[in-house]
């Protein structure tokens, strides 16, 4: 199995656990991924809101790269699938727009190469089945609260799950050994950069999604997108100060959980980089095996 | 009894909302204000218009005041409303367009999150990617907010999580080069 990867800004720098954990765990469950060279940012969340066209010409540039090579394209950051997938369905719904965004990019772009989220690589191409062959340390007792957040589910077109009750995650924590937690707001938006413009909307946001985790008890998140991720973990110190409470729920990218699992050592995948530390939790249910 | 025509409260409303129907792809008439995307938007609590009263003042010809609301720019492209929609409207892509207007027409309530993705956009011409360190230091001068979210700052530099140097692409010429096409493109179609 072999793809063209895009990691996505993110990935070098807030999100470098999802980089580490994603390539440990393809690597180790024999999936080849070629790293784009030279890809370039997609354009994120907003491209859109400036140009239409540059939102479809920025994730292009580097599905032309993919195709050239012949490959199917594989997208770790949720939004950054989004966008990538996006300039596909786009450019195969009007030849009037592949045309435009051909020459926007001044090459032609033929939308051949099919985007993938990472999920789907290990659920639908792959099969839980030899995911679940690989576990040498499964993640007995652990809760995990999956969450999806917006991108990857919504809008239907471009949706890798079921919009508004996903379970690819949840099945990948199963073959893996931990117990999926259900809950409600697995596909809330945690308000993205709210947090930054607007803390007191932002916040509130993200506070009841780790509530409603906290209520249902979970042990941890389990999600797939960086900046969720930057919300949900780098926040929790600032919206305990402003509750002036003390609850702390450690958030893991799904990868991450999975390596461990595969037995890769959590400084290999990133986990001891969060800002709520998950090594205390880890060391209590999974790592003393 | 004398027939009031509810559509035009603004004189120029007619033009406007053919042009967001052309922008957005997005028709207000196919709105009938069933309330499913507000009863489901996440940010509802924070704004000061409904999402579904956002189309009724676009049917109404409010176009200023639309313009002028904190709605559009609180609205977090979640999707939640145009995938619950029975009416299939794409009030996210409609939200792109109505902030477009409102920087252009200088009406935008919350300035600092179109000056934030211009900053964005400015990286990723200059260097391919996002510079995230860059980014925030930049934003938070512009913003006139220099020590926002500081204390963030040595807890993310000890867990290796932002360069202080950006990384240029080689080829960002290409990069630059696709963001000039696109301007001429835009400016060529009327």
């Amino acid at each position: 199995m072999r793809y063209a990867y895009y990691p996505g800004c993110s990935l070098e720098s807030t999100g470098i656990e999802y980089y580490l954990s994603s390539l440990a765990v393809a690597r180790k469950l024999g999936v080849e991924l070629w790293e784009i060279p030279e890809w370039n940012c997609c354009g994120a969340s907003f491209a859109h809101s400036s140009s239409y066209l540059l939102s479809l010409a920025l994730p292009a540039r580097n599905l032309v790269l993919a195709e050239k090579e012949g490959l199917d394209v594989v997208v770790s950051c949720a939004a950054c699938y989004s966008r990538l997938k996006n300039a596909v369905y786009e450019a195969r719904k009007s030849v009037e727009v592949k045309e435009k965004i051909g020459q926007a990019i001044g090459q032609e772009y033929r939308a051949q190469a099919e985007v993938y989220s990472m999920i789907e690589v290990f659920t639908n191409h792959l099969g839980l089945e030899k995911v679940a062959q690989a576990v040498v340390r499964p993640l007995e007792g652990l809760r995990v609260a999956s969450y999806y957040g917006c991108l990857l589910v919504r809008p239907p077109e471009l949706a890798m799950d079921d919009a508004e009750n996903p379970r690819s995650l949840e099945r990948i924590t199963m073959a893996i050994g931990g117990a999926p937690v259900e809950w409600n707001f697995k596909v809330e938006c945690c308000g993205a950069f709210h947090s930054t413009f607007r803390p007191d909307v932002g916040f509130q946001m993200i506070d009841r999604i780790l509530e409603d985790a906290l209520r249902e008890g979970a042990d941890c998140i389990a999600l797939a997108c960086p900046m969720c991720m930057m919300n949900l973990d780098m926040r929790q110190k600032d919206i305990n100060k402003m509750k002036k409470s003390n609850s702390y729920i450690p958030v893991l990218y799904f990868t991450e959980l999975m390596g461990l699992a595969l037995g890769l050592a959590p400084k290999e995948l990133g986990v001891n980089r969060h800002f709520v530390n998950a090594m205390p939790l880890l060391k209590k249910k999974v790592l003393q095996q | 009894m004398e027939r009031i025509n509810l559509g035009s409260h603004h004189e120029d409303a007619a033009q406007f909302r053919e042009q967001i129907r052309l922008e957005s792809g997005v028709d207000e008439r196919d709105c009938y204000q069933c309330g499913k995307c507000s009863a489901g938007c996440p940010v509802a609590f924070a704004m000061d218009y409904m999402p579904r009263e956002i189309i009724r003042m676009l049917q109404l010809g409010l176009i200023d005041e639309v313009l002028s609301s904190h709605t559009i720019w609180l609205c977090s492209d979640c999707i939640a409303c145009y995938t619950r929609c029975p009416r299939s409207v794409q009030l996210p892509q409609l939200m792109d367009a109505l902030r477009i207007r409102a920087r252009e027409k200088n009406l935008a309530a919350e300035k600092n999150i179109g000056m934030f993705g211009d900053l964005l956009l400015g990286l990723i011409k200059r260097f391919g990617r996002i510079f995230e360190m860059g980014l925030i230091i930049t934003y938070n001068l512009k913003s006139r907010q220099p020590f926002k979210d500081v204390l963030l700052g040595p807890a993310i530099l000890k867990r290796r999580k932002m360069g202080l140097l950006p990384h240029k692409i080689r080829s960002v010429d290409a990069v630059r080069k696709m963001f000039e096409r696109v301007k001429e493109m835009e400016s060529d179609t009327p």
